[in-house]
């Protein structure tokens, strides 16, 4: 027994987690500015300016004015598109491009570490943003209940529920040859479609239960309410369950495809 | 074999530099090269011959000195000197995406040639570089030989005056690299001027007649290689190995021996006119090596004389 | 006469390029293809959510739906967008990352040459999008009159402008970090322009700024003519972008010089 000799607990994962961390710290200083001035450039733009027409057309939207209206569901929008831009090509790069997930198989890592270590970072980055964000939208007027708090935590959990199934996925698939047409086919459409930027009202009747599959839609209402502090909290509690489900169903298929990739 | 005697000279550099910001890559060289005469560059990595190489295929401009191909500036020629010379760069960069066949006749088309004497020297190349079963296969599925031997292939294309070797065997296994050379031989005896980068000794003894030293972006010598050997080291090489730190203490004692004593890490190199006579005086003045090997002096030798340092570490 | 205006900027060889990117992309086509959808869905979301909240807009003398209002300047930024992608991106990239075009450089082509060759192939997927978008437009109902069909010429020449603007930015271009540069350009570009509100909601100075933008510029020109609205301030509109894109190809080519000829 000698101190060197590695240590194998529970906590492998962190293994990884310091890898994606230490990559990020050279690459992180232009995405901040970024990270900061989009979503003010964007709540000016489409809250403050098409939100003065809306107000002078329409009135107000649900009970809030267009900018409060919208300003939550950036923060959803936006922690879909870390979960999603963060876990295709990425992972497919690592685990066949460059094969960098090989090389940390080579060492105590098991798969599962691995994959851990990779959702686990994403969430970091997401709970980040999702605390910048939140403050730039309490600035607009966007948060206007004690819930509001719980907003990095809900993208979170959105960020969750999107990496892991796609990471799996990416483990999974041979090319990204399919890669463009989920972006084009499903995030495109999920992106503009899930309540987003009007209340789901404007859909005819019957098109709602449908709007109401799209897991995105879960996460704007969850924001959505967690902003204003309305809503029942069973109606929360089911679009946690689906966000949870969906995270969990991933990481549980991530750990198969993973295993497989890698070690088998 | 020399660039005189009124002979058609295709190349002829004097005082050519090459600086990258305050780096001085290669600092005022002086060649020429004759038509049909297939001309090495030797030298240790970052010796200078890459970037002296893109200098002379006009790809990047000389920072001083003056530089002509085929009588003409590059500096201002540059699309009609490319137009009569083929390069083979070290990495290859094939279109992996792209068939083997297309690959050919893409890059042939970079040079304005029509698609119908395209499809029928692309034929022609596929044959020579033995890839004509392969012509429809992705490149990313070819062994390094064959991506080899297509890149050869490649720059043919526009029957070139002047091909530009650049490093061509280095990564290929002994099967591969003789194929590569008998290739190489094949277009000397047509009459087709090789220009060939190398730091295998032995890859520049079997393809050049004549070639330059380079070390440090200067040429410390020029010659035929068997001139340069002549000339620079002695007839024959006896190596010895000790254990593995003896070799610094034994240069004072095996110095009687012979012409010159070169230590190396690993052994010691004595330079003689005959190496199992010296072998002989070294038994018998009571020094007992691990093992001996005595060979025929070769540029690696030459290169150790000349700058002190080993050409592949 | 532009040529002797402009410094020499590539050659009848970048064509060549074009031809490469051709074999080289013949098998995603269904990617292209697909690529229709995008302004599909944009469109249909506007029409179906925000048509409702907005209402009516004035446009010249008439008064037309938010969706009518917004798709020329979604047209005008989908054109920016990728022009500036194809210019900057792409070049950078294959020159200087992946190396695809290092055997090229060693035939008769250059750096201009393989530069221009790219602008050919970003200009011809640019106008294949900007059709499939006016298509968008037509069978969404967003377009109020015939002369919608002119948009097509009009995105093209706004592809074209911003494509010789990125041709110079990506000669600056030194890392990836700097992609996060054109972002923080393009972005306000694209928020601020008039695109999805009329500039007369600005204060009149903010106002006056937001005309030099090239991207609003644009959009007013598509907006023109997708209404059928025209007037000689589009004359303008048009002769700024053309030379925006000769200031951008002057530029472009003194900086491919001096970077071939140190």
């Amino acid at each position: 027994m000698t101190a060197i000799e590695p240590r194998l607990g529970w906590a492998r994962w962190r293994r990884s987690w310091w890898y994606h961390a230490v990559f990020y710290a050279q690459t992180w200083r232009g995405s901040v500015a970024s990270s900061v001035l989009f979503p003010v450039f964007y709540l000016a733009s489409l809250g403050v300016g098409v939100g003065h027409l809306v107000a002078r057309h329409h009135g107000l939207v649900e009970g809030q004015t267009y900018l409060h209206y919208i300003a939550p569901s950036l923060l959803a929008t936006t922690t879909f598109q870390l979960g999603e831009s963060e876990s295709l090509w990425p992972v497919l790069a690592s685990v066949k491009w460059i094969r960098v997930y090989h090389a940390a198989a080579a060492t105590p890592l098991e798969p599962h570490d691995i994959l851990y270590g990779k959702l686990s970072w994403v969430v970091t980055r997401s709970l980040a943003i999702g605390v910048v964000y939140s403050a730039i939208i309490a600035a607009f007027g966007g948060v206007q209940s004690w819930w509001g708090l719980t907003l990095p935590l809900i993208g979170a959990l959105i960020t969750l529920a999107f990496a892991a199934p796609l990471t799996a996925y990416a483990a999974w698939v041979e090319s990204d040859a399919s890669f463009v047409m989920i972006y084009r086919f499903a995030f495109v459409p999920m992106f503009l479609f899930s309540a987003t930027f009007y209340p789901i009202s404007a859909y005819p009747g019957y098109l709602r239960p449908i709007v109401q599959l799209v897991p995105l839609y879960h996460g704007v209402a969850l924001v959505r309410a967690a902003a204003f502090g309305q809503g029942s909290l069973l109606a929360q509690l089911a679009h946690v369950a689906v966000l949870g489900t969906l995270a969990l169903a991933g990481i549980a298929w991530g750990r198969v495809t993973l295993r497989r990739r890698l070690v088998d | 074999m020399t660039a005189q005697g009124g002979r058609d000279i295709v190349a002829e550099a004097r005082g050519l530099v090459k600086r990258f910001g305050a780096f001085e890559a290669v600092r005022g060289v002086d060649f020429t090269i004759a038509r049909g005469e297939s001309f090495g560059f030797l030298g240790p990595n970052g010796a200078g011959k890459t970037s002296t190489m893109r200098m002379v295929s006009a790809v990047s401009q000389p920072s001083a000195g003056s530089l002509s191909i085929f009588g003409l500036d590059p500096r201002v020629h540059g699309p009609e000197i490319r137009g009569r010379i083929g390069v083979v760069p070290q990495d290859d960069s094939l279109e992996l995406e792209l068939s083997v066949r297309l690959n050919i006749e893409m890059y042939g088309r970079y040079f304005d040639l029509p698609r119908r004497v395209l499809r029928e020297r692309t034929d022609e190349l596929l044959d020579f570089a033995r890839l004509t079963e392969r012509a429809d296969s992705k490149v990313d599925d070819l062994s390094g030989g064959m991506k080899r031997r297509l890149t050869i292939a490649r720059a043919l294309v526009n029957r070139p005056e002047m091909l530009i070797l650049d490093e061509p065997t280095t990564g290929l296994d002994p099967q591969a690299r003789h194929l590569l050379w008998e290739r190489l031989y094949r277009l000397k005896r047509e009459g087709v001027t090789l220009i060939i980068t190398t730091h295998y000794m032995d890859e520049a003894e079997q393809l050049c007649d004549r070639l330059v030293v380079m070390d440090n972006g200067t040429i410390v010598a020029e010659g035929a290689p068997r001139e340069l050997i002549e000339h620079h080291s002695s007839r024959e090489v006896l190596e010895l190995r000790f254990g593995t730190d003896a070799h610094a203490a034994m240069h004072d004692v095996l110095a009687p021996h012979a012409e010159r004593v070169e230590v190396l890490p690993d052994r010691v190199l004595l330079y003689v006119e005959d190496g199992d006579d010296a072998l002989r005086t070294v038994h018998a003045a009571g020094i007992t090596p691990l093992s001996a090997l005595v060979r025929r002096s070769s540029l690696e030798d030459v290169f150790l004389r000349l700058t002190g340092r080993t050409l592949v570490d | 006469m532009a040529s002797r205006v402009l410094p020499a900027f590539g050659s009848r060889r970048s064509l060549h390029i074009f031809e490469r990117n051709y074999y080289a992309y013949r098998s995603q086509w269904l990617m292209f293809a697909s690529g229709f959808f995008e302004p599909f869905f944009y469109l249909l979301a506007i029409g179906i959510g925000l048509n409702h909240l907005v209402g009516a807009l004035p446009v010249g003398g008439r008064s037309v739906s938010y969706a009518t209002f917004v798709a020329p300047g979604m047209l005008a930024t989908s054109a920016m967008n990728g022009a500036v992608i194809d210019s900057i991106f792409n070049p950078f990239f294959r020159l200087k990352i992946s190396h695809t075009y290092d055997a090229v450089l060693s035939t008769p082509l250059d750096v201009t040459d393989v530069a221009l060759g790219e602008v050919w192939w970003a200009l011809s997927r640019a106008a294949l999008y900007a059709a499939s978008f006016i298509v968008c437009m037509v069978l969404l109902g967003d377009a109020t009159s015939p002369w919608v069909v002119l948009c097509w010429p009009g995105a093209v020449l706004t592809s074209l402008a911003f494509t010789c603007v990125g041709l110079a930015g990506c000669t600056y271009v030194r890392s990836w970090q700097d992609f996060d540069v054109v972002t923080l350009v393009t972005l306000p570009l694209f928020l601020f322009s008039g695109t999805f509100f009329p500039i007369t909601l600005y204060p009149q100075w903010l106002g006056a700024i937001v005309s030099v933008s090239p991207l609003y510029q644009a959009a007013a020109l598509l907006r023109g003519l997708a209404t059928g609205q025209f007037d000689l301030l589009m004359l303008g509109r048009a002769g700024y972008l053309v030379a925006l894109g000769l200031a951008g190809l002057w530029l472009a080519a003194r900086r491919f010089r001096a970077i071939l000829t140190p």
